[in-house]
């Protein structure tokens, strides 16, 4: 009887734990574009106000001193240090990104780069989070 | 026996305007990262933070044209730099037609307005105006009476 079952191949491949060539599939390359795409749009709609209350120095000192007194408040404080902190992960996850696309070996890499830009994003808010802290209280204290 | 072929398509001749747009986010990016680590250093982080912040402190940066140039630079960059990452989301989750469309002006029409608004308010801003309360003003405006 002649079977109609392709012959095996002589050497069968390994099946791939995950498709070849992806980096947004799961795991880090996924969770850093997820985040990019959050903070992107979050620093965006910032953008938009920050560029309208700083037109403000075009009306009058008073004016745009009394809307910029709100930035100094306790709960505007901690709504900067998210901001700061949004806007280091976009910096750093971007250069990363370039990385991936130019640098020959970057999507070999691009795990590992994944947690450097973490370690990188602990040490600056690490430096800026005292600091911010700092100038709330004494904005409270005052 | 004539046979009319259409006219063949230009291969390889059209500009890809996304390519462009790829290597702005790229290019602008890079340069972002050096213009808002700067500003937010200076602004955030130097002498008393953010309490540091009012008419006198803006009016004593824009007094050299140095910073004048630096935040034009970061408006411009920035403002495209968001607008283009907005019409692509925009373009990913948005597949109707008409409400594309009109996400992707309402986000132009944003961009472009902030930045005319911006370079209007960088390129005329006056440090010492007339209508200013009395104690606003940075110290160098005394010089001119004011």
């Amino acid at each position: 009887m002649v079977s109609l079952r392709p012959a095996p191949a002589t050497k069968r491949a390994a099946a791939p734990r995950l498709p070849a060539g992806t980096v947004y599939r799961g795991h880090e390359g996924m969770w850093s574009w997820v985040l990019h795409r959050i903070t992107g749009v979050a620093i965006f709609f910032f953008l938009l106000v920050h560029v309208l209350d700083t037109a403000l120095v075009r009306v009058s000192p008073q004016t745009y001193n009394g809307v910029i007194d709100t930035y100094k408040q306790p709960i505007m404080g901690l709504g900067e240090l998210v901001l700061v902190a949004a806007i280091v992960f976009h910096a750093f996850n971007g250069l990363r990104i370039i990385l991936i696309d130019f640098w020959s070996v970057g999507t070999k890499h691009q795990r590992a780069m994944f947690w450097i830009v973490i370690v990188l994003w602990v040490v600056l808010m690490a430096g800026f989070a005292p600091r911010q802290l700092m100038v709330i209280i004494s904005e409270v204290q005052h | 026996m004539a046979t009319t072929l259409p006219a063949p398509r230009t291969v390889g001749r059209r500009r890809n305007i996304e390519k462009y747009g790829w290597i702005y986010m790229r290019a602008s990016g890079v340069v972002l990262v050096v213009l808002i680590f700067g500003h937010l250093f200076i602004n955030l982080v130097a002498g008393q933070g953010v309490k540091q912040i009012d008419f006198a402190f803006i009016a004593g940066k824009y007094a050299t044209p140095f910073w004048q140039v630096w935040d034009g630079l970061m408006l411009w960059l920035a403002l495209i730099h968001g607008g283009n990452g907005m019409r692509t989301i925009t373009n990913d989750y948005v597949s109707n037609p008409t409400a594309n469309r009109l996400l992707k002006g309402a986000i132009l029409v944003a961009v472009v307005l902030l930045i005319l608004l911006g370079t209007l308010v960088i390129t005329t801003f006056d440090p010492c105006p007339a209508n200013a309360a009395p104690g606003t003003l940075p110290t160098f405006c005394s010089s001119i009476g004011r």
